[in-house]
């Protein structure tokens, strides 16, 4: 048996921070870049203090040009770099979706697997900061859509670092979504509560040395018997709160990452439980739950024993007032499963 | 020269209130202040004719509505969220819109309004009203490739638009330099053909003397102009920034020596406007601030409903 490793307590920026550096560390084709993520380490600090341990030439700032920094990456990726390039907010990576579509996703096929793009975009996303529309949106579904690319979504400390690792270490493209709103903590859903420090949650228990955890391997949060809950990001929280308040016995799935999917997970626990909902921060429209609802009812049609049911933020912009009217959080969550139990 | 000063003073009032509005929490998420570089707002679009000539700018937005003597009231109101907001609480700080000034917003996508005011440009011309667009944006948003496509179609097409940058030297936390193989940013439009000027934008009378020049041009038919506002911000990037980028004392020498207030309001003692005259006013701009914040604070919140209100034209 081998020792158990040393940890140290780590909310999700500083996981993710220790990642980076653990694999700069060994590998010096690994350079980080974006705006602002050198000398001032990130607006939210996720680079911090990786220039001045790794110097300017692999830790730098770039101009704010989206899509010139994804097809400068994708360029240094296909001759042999591991680019962990940040997009300071998801909102603002429509830029680089011509470089990220076209080029990163596509050269491997392209080029019958002659070159690969192996870049890691790294992108915080998500509401629940009062953001309004350009700083909180969710769309993880527009990756998703595209073949030729990962995406990873980690909901915790020590998944966002074992989860890097294997996205860096991937060879192919990942789209990296950090739910921002749970870097400091996660969050039940109740905005009017302080926040409860990652330091109270057993995931904040991080091994500082290397890990990984599998790219297309989801985890059971709750393990249940009365209705299986597809999540991920933030709401992996919210609804762990709203299930908890019910006193429903119901088995919490975090996806951790969409592409690939952990399908055999997924379909063990509705042929057990008979029931699905699916919870999203994204708009439902062509939302990744309308994927996940398709495949459940491919896979598990003879057990189910209600509808497949989507909690998801409202098919709108994201707003600027009435951000808790669209969040998906524990008032809607309540009706559904209420709903979903009777169906 | 008065008015420039109140709007200025404005401005600069409206934008203090700002900022203790979101110190209270009762203005949230974003909220980029305008301080510093009231000079240019105030002295350019003096220059513009409302109603006949269009605006755009990016997320530092509220300055360029106060110039136009937009009510600080709805503004405010915008800020903190309420359906009395000019854009009735949907855009916030850093999407306001205004149709009767042709102020085509506030944008929060950095350089993405440069395309747009392209645009605007091109329909004044197709229409041939007259009229130019005024398309603001930062040093950090010229590095946007965008801003390049658009600068060719604008000469190329001889587009009424006057592409004017505010160069407060940082785009959050990096300077020009840092970011900017061609830190001279008049320079930029060089080779697309497109003239360029360099204007200290702290100085009101300076900004509206090359804003008379680039509408000049720019009516005439000769196409586009680019003029770079040499300027600079006090207050952190937005409301949470700590700074480290820049000292105190840099900050406190473009205040002491080049504070687009204090330079206007000694020119105006030199023409005879008495102190006094000034501290009046200062008491009359607070008087409006204060009431718009008190506006602001007491205006309900949008009704749920309105979150599905205008996502597409009619029912959806
Ligand atoms: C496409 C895009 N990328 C990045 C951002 C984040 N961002 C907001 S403002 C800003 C700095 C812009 O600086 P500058 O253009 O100089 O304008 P200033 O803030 O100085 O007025 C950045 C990087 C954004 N809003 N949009
Ligand atoms: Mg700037």
């Amino acid at each position: 048996m081998t020792d158990a490793p040393e940890t140290r307590t780590m909310n999700m920026i500083q996981a993710i921070n220790s990642a980076l550096d653990i694999k700069m560390g060994v590998d010096p084709d690994i350079v980080v870049m974006g705006e602002d993520v050198g000398f001032f380490g990130g607006v939210f600090k996720a680079t911090e203090g990786l220039q001045k341990k790794y110097g300017k030439t692999r830790v730098f700032d770039t101009p704010i040009t989206e899509c010139g920094i994804i097809g400068v990456a994708v360029g240094m990726a296909a001759y042999g770099l591991r680019p962990v390039p940040e997009i300071q907010f998801a909102d603002y990576i429509y830029p680089a979706l011509d470089q990220i579509v076209s080029e990163a996703a596509r050269l491997r096929y392209r080029s019958a697997g002659e070159f690969t793009a192996p870049i890691t975009v790294r992108s915080p996303f998500g509401g629940g900061i009062f953001g309004g529309q350009t700083h909180s949106q969710s769309p993880e579904g527009i990756f998703t859509h595209v073949s030729g690319i990962k995406t990873v979504i980690p909901s915790t400390p020590y998944d966002a670092k074992g989860l890097l690792i294997s996205a860096i270490e991937d060879n192919d493209p990942v789209i990296f979504f950090e739910p921002k709103r749970i870097y400091n903590g996660p969050f039940d859903g109740h905005h009017d509560r302080p926040v409860t420090p990652w330091a109270r949650h057993p995931a904040s228990a991080v091994p500082t040395g290397h890990y990984r955890i599998p790219l297309g391997q989801a985890a059971i949060v709750r393990p249940g018997e009365d209705v299986t809950i597809l999540t991920y990001g933030t709401m992996v929280h919210v609804v762990a709160a709203a299930v908890a308040e019910k006193g429903l016995d119901a088995e919490i799935i975090d996806l951790r990452t969409l592409v690939p999917l952990d399908m055999a997970t997924i379909e063990a626990s509705v042929k057990k439980t008979g029931r699905c909902m699916v919870v999203h921060e994204a708009t439902k429209t062509s939302g990744f739950g309308a994927e996940l609802s398709a495949l459940v009812q491919e896979h598990c049609f003879h057990h189910l024993e209600a509808p497949v049911r989507r909690v998801t933020g409202w098919d709108t912009p994201y707003p600027h007032s009435l951000e808790w009217a669209y969040y998906p959080g524990p008032v809607r969550l309540s009706l559904a499963l209420d709903k979903i139990m009777q169906d | 020269m008065l008015e420039f000063y109140r709007q200025m003073l404005l401005i600069r009032r409206f934008e203090e209130k700002a900022g203790q509005l979101y110190g209270l929490g009762l203005i949230g998420g974003f909220c980029h202040l305008y301080i510093g570089q009231e000079a240019v707002a105030v002295g350019l679009q003096s220059a513009l004719e409302v109603g006949k000539d269009s605006v755009i700018t990016g997320y530092r937005d509220h300055g360029h509505m106060l110039a136009y003597g937009i009510d600080p009231k709805v503004i405010m109101a915008e800020l903190t969220g309420r359906a009395a907001g000019i854009s009735r609480g949907k855009g916030g700080s850093m999407h306001m819109f205004s149709v009767d000034h042709g102020f085509y917003g506030g944008h929060g996508i950095v350089g993405a309004q440069v395309s747009l005011g392209t645009g605007l440009a091109f329909k004044h011309k197709y229409a041939g009203d007259g009229g130019v667009c005024v398309t603001y944006f930062g040093d950090g948003a010229a590095n946007q490739g965008q801003v390049y496509e658009s600068f060719n179609m604008a000469e190329l097409w001889k587009l009424p638009v006057i592409f004017v940058i505010e160069n407060n030297q940082y785009a959050m936390g990096t300077s020009v330099n840092r970011a900017s193989a061609e830190d001279q940013l008049y320079r930029r439009g060089e080779s697309f053909r497109i003239p360029g000027l360099q204007v200290d934008g702290m100085d009101v009378l300076a900004v509206r003397g090359a804003a008379e020049e680039a509408v000049a041009w720019v009516r005439a038919g000769k196409g586009p102009i680019l003029l770079e506002l040499k300027t600079y911000r006090y207050r952190g990037h937005s409301m949470s920034d700590p700074a480290k980028y820049r000292s105190r004392d840099e900050v406190q020498a473009v205040r002491e020596k080049s504070d687009p207030i204090d330079h206007l309001a000694k020119e105006l003692e030199a023409l005879g406007v008495k102190e006094d005259d000034l501290k009046a006013l200062d008491k009359q701009v607070r008087a409006i601030v204060a009431e718009a914040a008190d506006f602001a604070e007491q205006a309900p919140e949008p009704e749920a409903g309105e979150l599905y209100t205008d996502v597409l034209v009619g029912d959806y």
